[in-house]
């Protein structure tokens, strides 16, 4: 019984060396004599109980030396795309689809926030919940909205745990989350480049190449990030299955992860989930490229402030009173 | 002369294993003592690999924690090495040449455990391959992180093969080269200081962290470590003059006091500038030192700690600097020990913790270690205690046969 099983292996491994591929290929002829334990070891890390195929086997090995998500050619984001969509299969038995949209020309997001609107539901943080595939066991959130004393801005004098019927009366409300600053810390600090701005103006994540040192989230001056203390759980039928590389898809534990401004769905002309959930209306979404579009209306016409102004990382979020 | 036919590299090797496992009674029990804290750490790691870094005490808010805490005042002691050989290259101080060896061993242990605290604290380490350069993608010269695994691993190469091949050379009988060495060794001077402001640069660098974000971090660190450094080598030189027949001269440990004298003096001068700044006129910049030296919202989880730690250090440095002992070791090593411990606290989790507390948005949460965490820090511990004796062991014995010889 158990030599088919061998031999299966065997194949598996052969398969992935001769494959034709790039420079990672030395490190594969490199590493092929700790492949046996760390092929154990890295798939006993993210095993989800059952017995592993050798599809799996392979799979997760693939996936292991693939490359930085920006040096891969067309071909090789389909690839990957392709096994991840294979994996969430056999793994979870989920049909989940994977997209890589790029980035659309003349674009650049920009994210407004009307603190005189804001009564404190949280639809937002909910439907952000829910879009992202965030982790339930931790209740994790990209959104955190903090209640505020009158005359007071800074986030940090609010309470950001409130658990009460809103609005109370005299006091406002104030969402925070990444704010995708144009000159942001955490990319400076990441020591493998896995966090980056794209073109559009969003930063985001390689969910696999980061290494989980948490530098970043030291270096945000926002508490924009979070990261995966343990493997994330979502319950199947409430999983988001449209789901972008850099974006909702499920990502290891040990990695970092953040809001990404719902990249699945404002790369395909659609408005982030927490803007459309909004029942007041306070929270208003677009690209700041196009004259016509009502966050620029927003940003020209309202009395808008930033938060933390003085650090200069340039947040392209800002904060509106009527 | 005595240079035997066969004594080559292999020989050098296995010679080298063969002193480290014989040994009196009391040292075998150490050794398995050091294994067991070893083997108990991988158990704790276990943990870790399966269930993450949930296992840990740390969360969203305070990202880092013990790991990271000890990696920071290891990477201190590391530093230290360079007090001796500053005075054995630089200043051919005899004494301080017999036992540079013993700092450079002290040095490759610390690094040992810097990396390995390192490597455990990721979330991903299989994945740590991507920081190689060339294979990986390196964010450099950006991030100080890339910096300062460079500057990490530079200095644990430079001061694992100087002595290596001087050993190697007095091993074989002859005498080492200087003109081969001298460079590297003077590079490791300077290359001592780069890796301890590097990991300053690493907080320093940081406008999220106003307590981190301030000049004096670099400076500061230098000065505990040049304090606490040669403290822990003053005490491994106390153990080896008692225990071995391997003698240590009085002058040297008179000339260490004086090092660490000056250093811990100097290193309170800037923290009590530091506590000047924090709380002559506080603003909201101050929150961190406010929770780490008198609590907030009452969760005021460090305020025991920092002040034992202060305490000590200020009642060591003055046994220290003032020796009421007239030289007595009874007195002053204890002290050295007690100075090492303080700044130890204060420089680990004293520093780390209250920096990411409160957080950006004003969240205090206290942080406490999990047992996970005890445990690996206490493997990676016993690890480079481990590292530190079998380099020392071996060359003491290279070294002693060698000055036979002569
Ligand atoms: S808010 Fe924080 S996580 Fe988001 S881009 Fe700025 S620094 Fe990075
Ligand atoms: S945690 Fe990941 S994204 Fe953040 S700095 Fe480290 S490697 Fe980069």
């Amino acid at each position: 019984m158990s030599s088919p099983k061998k031999n299966e292996k065997q194949t598996v491994i052969q398969d992935v060396l001769e494959k034709p591929s790039s420079r990672r290929s030395f490190l594969k002829g490199a590493s092929i004599a700790m492949a046996a334990g760390s092929a154990a070891l890295a798939t006993g890390c993210m095993a989800t109980g059952d017995t592993t195929t050798s599809e799996e086997m392979k799979l997760r090995w693939q996936e292991y030396f693939k490359k930085h998500y920006r040096l891969m050619t067309a071909e090789e984001k389909k690839e990957t795309v392709k096994r991840l969509e294979r994996l969430a299969k056999i793994q979870n038995d989920l049909d989940v689809q994977i997209g890589t949209d790029p980035p659309i020309e003349n674009v650049l997001y920009g994210y407004a926030f009307n603190i005189s609107r804001c009564e404190g539901f949280m639809e937002c943080v909910a439907a952000c919940v829910k879009e992202n595939n965030l982790d339930r066991k931790t209740n994790t959130q990209y959104i955190r909205i903090f209640e505020m004393e009158p005359g007071k801005l800074d986030p940090s004098t609010g309470d950001g745990q409130f658990y009460h019927k809103v609005p109370v009366e005299n006091k406002f409300y104030m969402g925070v989350q990444c704010f995708h600053c144009e000159n942001a810390p955490c990319i400076k600090a990441c020591p493998t480049k896995a966090t980056w701005r794209e073109p559009d103006g969003i930063v985001v994540v390689d969910y696999n190449w980061c290494i989980g040192c948490r530098y970043c989230q030291a270096a945000c001056p926002y508490f924009g990030r979070r990261f995966n203390w343990s493997q994330g759980e979502v319950p199947k039928e409430e999983l988001t299955t449209k789901q972008h590389y850099l974006g909702n898809r499920r990502r290891p534990k040990g990695k970092m992860e953040k809001c990404t401004f719902c990249i699945q769905r404002t790369r395909k002309g659609r408005l982030p989930a927490c803007v459309e959930a909004c029942p007041t209306g306070s929270r208003v979404f677009g690209n700041l490229l196009d004259p016509e579009s009502e966050i620029r209306f927003v940003l020209e016409h309202k009395k808008v402030f930033r938060m933390k102004e003085n650090i200069g990382t340039e947040p392209k979020f800002w904060y509106f009173i009527d | 002369m005595n240079a035997v036919p066969h004594k080559n590299l292999k020989s050098f090797l296995t010679d080298a294993v063969r002193w480290n496992l014989r040994g009196g009674i009391a040292f075998q029990i150490f050794r398995i003592f050091l294994l067991f804290g070893m083997g108990f750490g991988i158990y704790a790691y276990s943990f870790q690999a399966r269930f993450g870094l949930s296992v840990t005490g740390m969360n969203d808010i305070v990202s880092w924690g013990l790991y990271i805490s000890n990696f920071t005042f290891l990477v201190g002691v590391a530093a230290a090495a360079v007090m001796l050989i500053l005075p054995a290259y630089m200043f051919h101080d005899p004494g301080f040449h017999r036992v540079v060896i013993i700092g450079e061993g002290v040095a490759v242990g610390a690094l040992v455990m810097c990396l390995s605290f390192i490597a455990v604290d990721l979330g991903g380490p299989l994945q740590a391959w991507h920081l190689i350069p060339g294979i990986g993608l390196f964010n450099f010269p950006s991030s100080i992180l890339a910096w300062d695994v460079l500057v990490l691993n530079g200095y644990l190469l430079l001061n694992g093969l100087v002595p290596a091949y001087i050993l190697y050379s007095h091993y074989m009988g002859r005498k080492a080269d200087e003109r081969k060495y001298r460079p590297f060794v003077f590079l490791s001077i300077f290359w001592a200081f780069s890796i301890h402001m590097v990991t300053a640069f690493l907080y320093q660098g940081l406008p999220a962290r106003p307590f981190w974000n301030n000049p004096l971090m670099g400076p500061r660190f230098l000065a505990s470590a040049f304090a606490a450094g040669p403290a822990l080598i003053a005490l491994i030189l106390a153990i080896i003059h008692s225990t071995t027949d391997y003698k240590i001269d009085r002058k040297v440990f008179r000339k260490l006091r004086l090092i660490i004298t000056i250093s811990a003096i100097v290193n309170l001068i800037m923290l009590f500038s530091e506590i000047f700044k924090e709380f002559y006129f506080p603003t909201h910049h101050s929150s961190s030192a406010v929770y780490l030296f008198f609590g907030m919202d009452g969760h005021n989880s460090l305020v025991p700690w920092i002040w034992t730690s202060v305490i000590i250090n200020l009642l060591a440095t003055l046994v220290i600097a003032f020796n009421p002992g007239k030289d007595n070791p009874k007195v002053l090593l204890p002290a050295c020990g007690f100075l090492f411990i303080a700044v130890w606290m204060e420089k680990g989790i004293g520093l780390i913790v209250p920096g990411l507390i409160p957080s950006p948005l004003g969240e205090v949460v206290d942080y406490l270690p999990t047992w996970v965490e005890l445990g690996v820090t206490l493997g990676i511990l016993c690890l480079g205690i481990t590292v530190v004796t079998w380099l020392i062991r071996t060359a003491l014995i290279i070294e002693q046969r060698y000055e036979g010889a002569d």
